[in-house]
């Protein structure tokens, strides 16, 4: 074999945890200069194999081998030392501290246990400069937006292990998901940055959902399915149709079902009225109608207003400016159970600090707003309670398939499943989705949106919220225009419609 | 999607190269608070000035007396900045004070030690009790809250079991140290005072500018991250509250210097007026942000309140407890608004 050795190998890796088991057998190989993709559907184990690799998570078997020596690590700073650094999904510093202190903690320069403030700035800065970024160093990291937070991580695990000669210097970079904040000119930043670190030897573990920037960037991949491998190619070996089946298990064209979902114009009656509501700070008075069984998606772009829009017609923000009706009803908002009360469903963004409560289980955090719709003195009977559990469990295939899996245990599109699973377990009339596929793969993507198209088909109102104009042409009836805090434009979908149509609409605020 | 006010266009807003505006800057600096707290001293100093000019307020003694008279408090103050920093806390400062005049009276009086000592012995035994606390937070993933809540009882607890009775000090070292004078030249300070600023100076050092000062501010800023950023947050969480409790017992012994006694109830609720001070020298209690400087100035303003209810000398001294509350409640309130502002 001409191929070199590769700098990391695992084998046989198993990871359990209660009721789930996480990683059987998997193999992984790293070759120094190379950039890996990890790839995988969520919930495939791709986080759970680089926690075990960071020493978050403790191995239940299998061995690891770095340089050719077997090691075993047990803290991240264990793996910090042995060459392994790590930039996750979320970004993972101090805001309270400053840039270079960001940078630098742990390793700070020092005589005689003396910080040695003036050149940790200056070499901080240096650091800084190559990667051509202009921030000040010694302002706190909170004062910068999260992108500019995030290059900073990877300033810092860069620079993990070189420096004074403690460490070897990374061998191993292990980037989670580290586009999913950036924008374009950023993530061309980021890229060309790996590729010089790919050219000094450093090996790359790449995670990101988005195939483009895999097969820019990428060497080599793994695929990962429930948590067993699947297969190790090359990337210029296997095209995005092929690795798209071997994530998932099946054919593509199984896929291809929704784009045939015919868009219903026999919208029903009248179910929510909105007139003039509005709030001061959060989006410009606006009319809105939605009917039984329609889809209403929101476009615009971040920040434009979509989330503020949703929160009012669910009253977790107050309006200060007209009225709402539902079902000919007036409500009056003014907190979310008189929404609730109407029979209004949210489904938040922020799935894991708004909505699911992560140390209960699967079926507690799906019985949850049914509970409390019905107040606690009237508890739901088990045998009840249990069949409607399975029967969401099954519907929306929630994996694992176990009511008593801890829910902050499940990858991020099963926690979002488990979120929706909660609210249509109340059986509401109109259901708002903010972002229910941000950070989840294709599959789970394309299950819920086939989701929301039954839903609707059922008779449910659906007011989707999603940055990607494709899925919300895709899927809505009606498309919403926000721009700079006002709801610009209501366009009824059709053949006509496309995503260039909207785009106009979004930049010039105008439709035609 | 978050209700971040940013510009229309949002490439622009994210552009690595902005740099934070002045004005939001100097609102979000971390030194404001401590800043606001000096200031607050400085009014009432002047206020004092201005009431009580010819009943001698103005002599730098009653100045210097300040320090004389809490010098144990800022001792204790500094220990709680740590634990606060970190993003705990500490309850058991008042009870370890108490066991430590307790168990010094009684090495001293009745075991007939040499204070030479019985002063490493109480630091170790107070730092050896911070440890316990510590080694119990970080292990068994306790509250910070409900751990030192038994410490205070515990401590207190032990104070009966060495006497039920006060146990006042008449050892000739003792007296001696406690009458000892360093002349400034203008006015006097006690062994006390000097001590506790020494315990300033190396606590304002170690926060600065060693690793371990930082890793304080770190976990206070983001525990988890701090862990994942590989900095070792069992050990310096450990560390943190033996220097509580080092901090504790060197207020005990300071104390015990100033009253030259010990008694079961010496110093009771004295944690929360080391709290107090902490929090109104511009300490946020969720950790992270603050410094030792500020609870300086926390002290000074809890001490002048003190000394000028008794320069006022009508008011009952209860009156102190009801200006530290509305001092504590300000101040908290400020807090709020100052890092909701700092988020929107």
């Amino acid at each position: 074999m001409a191929e070199p050795r590769p700098v990391l190998e695992m084998a046989g890796i198993v990871k359990e945890f209660p009721g789930v088991r996480a990683l059987s057998d998997v193999d992984f190989r790293l070759f120094p200069g190379e950039i890996h993709a990890l790839m995988g559907e969520n919930g495939a184990g791709k986080s759970t194999l680089i926690k075990v690799l960071t020493g978050v998570y403790s191995l239940d078997g299998g061995t690891i081998t770095l340089d050719g020596r077997s090691v075993r690590i047990a803290s991240p700073l264990q793996a910090q030392q042995a060459g392994i650094s790590t930039v996750y999904q979320e970004v993972n510093l101090c805001p309270n501290l400053s840039v270079a202190e960001n940078i630098f903690i742990g390793r700070e320069p020092t005589r005689m246990g003396r910080i040695q403030w003036k050149r940790l700035r200056r070499e901080a800065a240096e650091l800084v400069d190559r990667l051509g970024l202009d921030i000040d160093v010694s302002a706190p990291l909170s004062s910068y937006p999260l992108a500019v937070q995030q290059l900073v991580a990877i300033v810092r695990s860069l620079n993990t292990g070189a420096g004074d000669g403690e460490g070897p210097g990374t061998k191993v970079l292990i980037l989670d998901e580290p586009t999913s904040s950036l924008d374009r000119d950023e993530v061309l930043q980021l890229f060309a940055l790996m590729r010089r670190l790919k050219e000094e030897g450093v090996a790359i573990l790449f995670v990101s959902h988005f195939l483009d920037q895999i097969y820019e960037v990428c060497d080599r991949m793994t695929v990962l399915r429930n948590g067993t491998l699947v297969g190790e190619h090359m990337v210029s070996d296997l095209d995005q149709v092929g690795l798209v089946q071997l994530m998932l298990g099946k054919a593509m064209g199984q896929l291809d079902e929704l784009h045939e979902h015919q868009l219903r114009s026999d919208a029903g009656d009248t179910l929510v009225q909105a007139d003039g509501l509005g709030r001061t700070g959060g989006i410009a008075p606006f009319d809105l109608e939605i009917r039984k069984g329609e889809v209403i998606g929101l476009a615009g772009l971040l920040g434009s207003g979509r989330t503020e829009l949703a929160r009012l017609l669910f009253g977790a923000d107050q309006p200060d400016t007209g009225k709402v009706t539902i079902g000919g009803r007036r409500v009056s908002m003014s907190a979310p159970n008189d929404a609730i009360g109407a029979g209004v469903a949210f489904c938040s963004e922020n799935r894991k600090s708004e909505g699911l409560v992560p140390d209960l289980t699967v079926r507690e955090n799906i019985i949850l707003a049914l509970q409390a719709s019905r107040g606690w003195t009237r508890p739901i009977p088990v045998a009840q309670r249990d069949e409607l559990v399975a029967k969401y469990i099954k519907a929306l295939d929630i994996r694992p398939a176990n009511p008593e899996a801890r829910v902050g245990q499940l990858s991020g599109g099963n926690q979002q499943k488990v979120l929706l699973a909660r609210w249509l377990i109340t059986q509401p009339k109109l259901l708002i989705l903010d972002e229910p596929t941000r950070g989840i793969d294709i599959g789970a993507k394309a299950e819920i949106q086939k989701l929301v198209v039954s839903l609707s088909e059922e008779g449910m109102s659906v007011l989707y919220i999603a940055a990607e104009l494709e899925e919300v042409l895709r899927l809505s009836h009606t498309i919403g225009v926000l721009r700079d805090r006002r709801l610009v434009a209501q366009i009824a979908n059709g053949p006509e419609i496309t995503t260039s149509r909207i785009l106009e609409t979004i930049a010039s605020g105008e439709h035609q | 999607m978050s209700a971040t006010t940013q510009s229309p266009t949002a490439s622009d807003s994210r552009t690595p190269s902005s740099s934070p505006s002045r004005a939001a800057r100097l609102l979000g600096d971390r030194r404001l608070p401590v800043a606001v707290t000096a200031l607050l001293f400085l009014l009432m100093y002047g206020g004092g000035l201005a009431r009580y000019q010819y009943y001698g307020f103005a002599e730098p003694q009653v100045f210097l007396n300040l320090f004389i008279d809490n010098g144990y408090l800022l001792v204790a103050a500094v220990g709680v900045t740590f634990v606060i920093l970190s993003g705990g806390i500490d309850l058991s400062v008042g009870s370890m004070i108490g066991f430590t005049t307790m168990f010094t009276a009684w090495l001293v009086e009745r075991q007939g030690l040499p204070l030479l000592v019985v002063v490493p012995m109480a630091l170790a035994v107070g730092a050896f009790g911070g440890f316990l606390m510590g080694y119990v937070i970080h292990n068994f993933e306790i509250q910070p809250f409900i751990v030192t809540l038994a410490g205070l009882f515990l401590f207190r607890g032990l104070c009966l079991v060495i006497s039920k009775e006060s146990i006042s000090i008449s050892d000739s070292t003792v007296s001696s140290m406690a009458q000892a004078q360093a002349s400034l030249g203008v006015g006097f300070l006690s062994i006390g005072a000097i001590v506790s600023l020494v315990v300033l100076a190396v606590a304002f050092y170690v926060l600065h500018y060693t690793r371990f000062g930082r890793r304080v501010y770190a976990i206070g800023g983001n525990e988890q991250s701090a862990m994942l950023m590989g900095l070792p947050q069992g050990g310096t969480k450990i560390a943190v509250y033996t220097v509580s409790g080092f901090c504790s017992a060197l207020a005990g012994l300071l104390f015990t210097l100033y009253i030259q006694s010990g008694d079961p109830l010496h110093a009771t609720g004295m944690e929360l007026d080391a709290i107090a001070a902490v929090v109104i020298g511009g300490t946020l209690l969720t950790g992270g942000s603050g410094y030792v400087l500020g609870t300086l100035f926390g002290v000074l303003v809890l001490g002048l309140i003190k000394s000028i209810i008794q320069f006022e000398g009508t008011l009952s001294s209860w009156w102190t407890k009801i200006a530290t509350g509305v001092l504590l409640c300000t101040f908290i309130l400020v807090q709020r608004f100052m890092t909701t502002r700092k988020k929107a």
